[in-house]
């Protein structure tokens, strides 16, 4: 599994650090306000926006994690897609992105504030930051381990040096820089990847081969022949499927809530729309990163499921996924260890530097979202109103580099304390899980109030914790998995246990939002100009070739999402 | 917003490309043994020089020049609004 590296290899990853930090260079000159730094001036074209909104999500937790579920669970992993994805991107470019541009608010907590109120804003806002740094410390460690065990890297050398980078891209550009680089990932993720899929598909036989051999991977763990090849038809029942879930959890708890909730209001994506240079660009960027992020299963899931093919083909071993310590097989490493398999020195190069790319993209991303909020929603909000654009650009700038090293610091404490960044990353999982009830309700009922919708995120956040602590699924122990409370409902999988805990605490934060809502005082309706769907003139769309048309664009794409989904039935 | 980013796009891969594929072109045959036989390095490496050089030349046409939100009537409106809102209030010259 060592690979060694060449001189080829090593010019293509110096091209590529060069590249990054001259985008910074050379975007230096054009940071003048405090929204050139946070919001690109509003002045990105809805395809870079695009591509941006998807790179963004696309750090190589994503891309690795994609091809672990792909040998894990085989083509259902495309749901995270095609179920979950794509509608919930046509929503907010057809439906939210109107009042997040519109409303001219400069982030999400910030909207929250101009609908609801203060304290809805400073719930949002704090965890918000504090997820994004905490979180970026988690992947970079995750990073560190692993091209430590790759390619024999030193765990810290990696660490410092891409944080350096990032540092110094985003501190000279800005979101810009970010966004910029985000474009430059995209592509060298498909030209890095695109090859091991071909090569892959070539080797087993293409598609029929493929499945053939994923026939042998289900039925030797005993599930129906298609579990593994086809994403719908062994889902009516959790245990015919290896995601362990049937299909109302997956469509509600994955397709709905939690996808839903991901996409349309989390500020590391939406900050990439935010910054398009008109209404219209606006609500056609997560509508046109939906297009690739449609094709994105054949790129990152298919090596997962042609690795776990290979390694349970008969005959005269060819590949195998390499065992965890205990025996298990690790499919973390499906993606490199194919890489390795395949790419010839020179080609490696390149898909390295992809996964780098990646690596440092999705740390771009969340420092560029943690700066914006933590400037203008902390900051400015709460510690420091009034002062001038300068000083809250040169904010920007420093909380660039204190974000960083707050995320080298968690990258660095989860190396001992590996528990209470588990206990951390779930307790964000549980203030997070109601957000979507806030803004469908802030956004399409008007009488929604600010008291409402705070003891409504409250409300869904305690049950999203009280429905884990009750739950566990089959084979996990009591604690960080669930049941810490009792253990009185007893699921398939972990996946679905997730589900549900979305769909209880969704659930919970309508209702209670509503309930508030009607005993409090609402506001005058002048106020909600903008903010509130029957209040807002509609934005005209009819304009233009149909492609540049919001609601003709999300009708096309949600069409071939339909399409690929009974394609793969 | 003054560099289109179909330049450092198009450059960077023009550079990746013409590097796989010199490589690819003077390599010994036996490293690709592990793709199939397919000198990868040589086709791969030729197909992102094309990308890049066509990205390279869109970036030369100058309609799609990135420009502010103000600029366009539509946008204008929204600025207005923002100024209502008191949300931009320092970044009048």
């Amino acid at each position: 599994m060592n690979a060694h590296l060449t001189v080829i290899d090593w010019m293509i990853i110096a091209v590529y650090f060069g590249f990054v930090l001259g985008i910074g260079f050379a975007l230096k000159r054009y940071m003048q306000t405090s929204t050139d730094f946070f919001l690109s001036g509003r002045s990105i074209p809805a395809w870079v926006g695009g591509l941006a909104f998807l790179s963004a999500n696309l750090g190589a937790q994503e891309v690795i994690g994609m091809a672990a579920s792909g040998a894990k669970y085989g083509i259902a992993t495309s749901h995270f897609y095609w179920l979950g994805a794509v509608p919930a991107m046509v929503f907010l470019g057809v439906f939210m992105m109107p009042f997040y541009y519109g409303s001219r608010a400069r982030s999400v907590p910030e909207y929250l504030k101009l609908r609801f109120d203060e304290k809805t804003r400073a719930f949002n806002a704090i965890s918000f930051a504090f997820m994004t740094v905490v979180s970026s410390g988690i992947s970079m460690y995750a990073m560190g381990l692993l091209l430590n065990l790759l390619l024999g890297w030193d765990f810290a050398v990696s660490l410092w040096v891409s944080a350096g980078i990032v540092v110094l891209y985003i501190f000279l550009g800005g979101l810009t820089s970010a966004i910029y680089n985000e474009v430059l990932q995209f592509f060298l993720i498909v030209f890095g990847f695109a090859p091991l899929v071909f090569l892959g598909l070539k080797d087993i036989g293409g598609w029929d081969g493929l499945r053939a051999g994923l026939t042998t991977v289900a039925t030797s763990q005993g599930f129906p022949a298609n579990a593994w090849s086809s994403s719908w038809s062994q889902m009516a029942n959790p245990s015919a499927n290896p995601m362990g879930i049937e299909w109302f959890g997956l469509s509600m708890g994955l397709g709905f809530v939690l996808a839903f909730g991901y996409w349309c209001t989390d500020f590391l994506v939406v900050q990439r729309a935010m910054a398009a240079n008109s209404m219209s660009a606006a609500r056609r960027i997560p509508l046109i990163a939906a297009v690739p992020k449609m094709l994105f299963p054949f790129l990152v899931i298919l090596p997962g499921m042609i690795a776990i093919a290979l390694t349970y083909a008969q005959g005269p071993a060819r590949f195998e996924l390499p065992h965890n310590p205990n025996g298990a097989i690790n499919y973390d490493l499906a993606m490199p260890a194919l890489l390795f398999h395949y790419f010839p020195t020179g080609l490696l190069g390149l898909g390295l530097t992809a996964l780098l790319a990646s690596f440092m993209s999705g740390m771009a991303g969340n420092v560029t979202a943690f700066n914006t909020v933590w400037t203008y929603d902390i900051y400015q909000s709460y510690i420091h109103r009034g002062a001038s654009d300068a000083h809250y650009l040169w904010v920007g700038r420093v909380s660039t580099i204190i974000g960083v090293a707050l995320s080298v610091a968690t990258a660095y404490a989860t190396t001992r304390f590996n528990n209470i960044m588990d206990m951390l990353q779930l307790l964000f999982a549980f203030v997070n899980a109601p957000l979507f009830g806030t803004f469908l309700l802030g956004m399409f009922w008007k009488r929604a109030t600010g008291h409402g919708a705070f003891a409504g995120l409250v409300a869904g956040t305690v049950v999203a914790a009280t429905h884990h602590g009750l739950s566990l699924s089959t084979g996990s122990v009591p604690g960080l998995k669930g049941a810490w409370i009792a253990s009185n409902i007893a699921y398939t999988s972990e996946m679905a246990q997730n589900f549900w805990t979305g769909i209880y605490a969704f659930s919970a934060c309508v209702i209670v939002t509503m309930l508030v809502s009607l005993l409090t005082a609402s506001r005058a309706e002048g106020e909600l100009k903008g903010l509130v769907y029957s209040l807002t003139e509609r934005p005209r769309s009819n304009e233009g070739r149909w492609y540049m048309r919001p609601v003709t664009l999300g009708l096309v794409v949600l069409a071939a999402s339909i399409f690929l989904n009974i394609l793969f039935w | 917003m003054g560099l289109d980013v179909r330049l450092p796009l198009g450059l960077l891969f023009v550079i990746i490309g013409a590097l796989l594929a010199i490589f690819g072109a003077v390599s010994d045959p036996s490293i690709y043994a592990r793709s199939l036989g397919i000198n990868v390095n040589l086709w791969w490496g030729l197909f992102m020089l094309v990308t890049g050089a066509m990205l390279f030349g869109l970036s030369r046409r100058q309609d799609a020049a990135m420009c502010s939100s103000e600029e366009s009537p539509e946008g204008a409106a929204i600025e207005e609004l923002e100024q209502v809102r008191c949300l931009e209030e320092n970044n009048e010259p």
